[in-house]
């Protein structure tokens, strides 16, 4: 079965893959790998293998948590790519612990009750990182080269890895589709993705942004953060930039 | 695109080829087609590496066109190109 590349019975995988629910593709993933070197200890494959799990922020930071928490500390020598666009887009836009504050989604919708989504967003990459596993990283389309050097460092490395991959996401976020690359590169621009990898408990910056770019530059190019800009809301913009100021200070001090 | 009936799918209804999505052409969900000026294009390929579809075709590491037939009109490559090579029309069938 497969819906994720395109509609069934299509696929554009030319490799062997499973399509699983999405919150247990990392505990699928364990027992391929587990198969995998089971056959290699018998002398029944000498190639090495890949092993690369794809889920989104739903089934990465809410519902697939556990099995993914269980797969990384088993230590399963896998990839884990987790393609965040902070949305439940597959369900038709509802709330993650991945969307951001103020966010309008349908399970936080902006009106006279609140602002959009009322709480910060979770920090999964540093939850990956308090796994101890040898390879975590952030990265977002725009940076293209840092993104491929990313995959590539994580595959070769021996062990769980993780990567996050922001995915700006056009009918969620409210933005022309065009427009995809210019959000991503603002997001890492004002600091609200860093772009870092944690290298066996290391933490190290690989861009340090350039320009000075706010919160507020990048969220006013999205339908989804429309409501604050206008009456009372505009102190919710205030919050998400001292969170993002607070958070980026803190991964300051870890890589320096 | 007629759909197959469960009784034609293989048991699990796995698929027993590869790489089939290209026999599934999705450029009839364009709106807005791009248009590929020769002359301003440097071949700097960004629109190569940020197309979402592998769209721009290239040959000895130089852009030859854009394949129509899977190409979204999504505009990225427009957006991204930095000697404004590639222009958005209306797209009339």
């Amino acid at each position: 079965m497969e819906v994720v590349s395109t509609i069934f019975p299509y696929t554009a995988w030319n490799v062997p893959y499973i399509h699983s629910a999405f919150e247990n593709s990392a505990a699928t993933i364990s027992g391929v790998e587990a198969a995998y070197k089971a056959f290699k200890k018998k002398g029944k494959i000498k190639k090495k293998l890949n092993f690369i799990a794809f889920g989104g922020d739903g089934g990465t930071y809410d519902i697939g948590f556990q099995s993914l928490s269980g797969a990384m500390e088993r230590g399963h020598d896998i990839l884990y790519v987790c393609y965040d666009n902070e949305v439940y887009m597959n369900t038709g836009i509802q709330r993650s612990s991945a969307t951001p504050m103020g966010a309008h989604t349908t399970t936080s919708p902006a009106g006279r009750v609140i602002p959009g989504k009322t709480q910060f967003r979770k920090d999964l990459t540093e939850i990956m990182t308090a796994h101890d596993i040898p390879y975590v990283a952030q990265a977002a389309p725009s940076h293209w080269l840092d993104l491929t050097r990313k995959v590539e460092k994580a595959l070769s490395i021996k062990g769980p890895t993780f990567i996050n991959i922001l995915s700006p996401c056009p009918l969620g976020w409210r933005y022309p589709p065009s427009q995809t690359i210019e959000i991503s590169k603002l997001a890492v621009e004002s600091r609200f993705w860093p772009l870092y990898e944690v290298e066996n408990g290391k933490h190290k910056l690989t861009y340090k942004p350039k320009k000075e770019v706010s919160m507020e530059d990048w969220m006013k190019l999205q339908g989804r953060f429309r409501h604050l800009f206008t009456g009372k809301n505009k102190n919710v913009i205030k919050d998400c930039q001292k969170q993002v100021d607070r958070k980026w200070e803190k991964l300051w001090t870890l890589q320096s | 695109m007629t759909k197959p009936g469960w009784r034609d799918l293989a048991i699990g209804a796995i698929l027993e080829k590869g790489g089939t999505a290209l026999e599934f052409k999705t450029g009839d969900w364009r709106t807005y087609k791009p248009i590929w000026s020769q002359e301003k294009c440097t071949s700097c390929l960004f629109c190569f590496i940020y197309c979402p579809d592998f769209c721009i075709e290239i040959e000895d590491g130089k852009m030859i066109g854009i394949n129509y037939d899977y190409c979204k009109g999504c505009g990225i490559c427009k957006e991204i190109c930095p000697k404004q090579a590639i222009e958005m029309i209306l797209e009339r069938r």
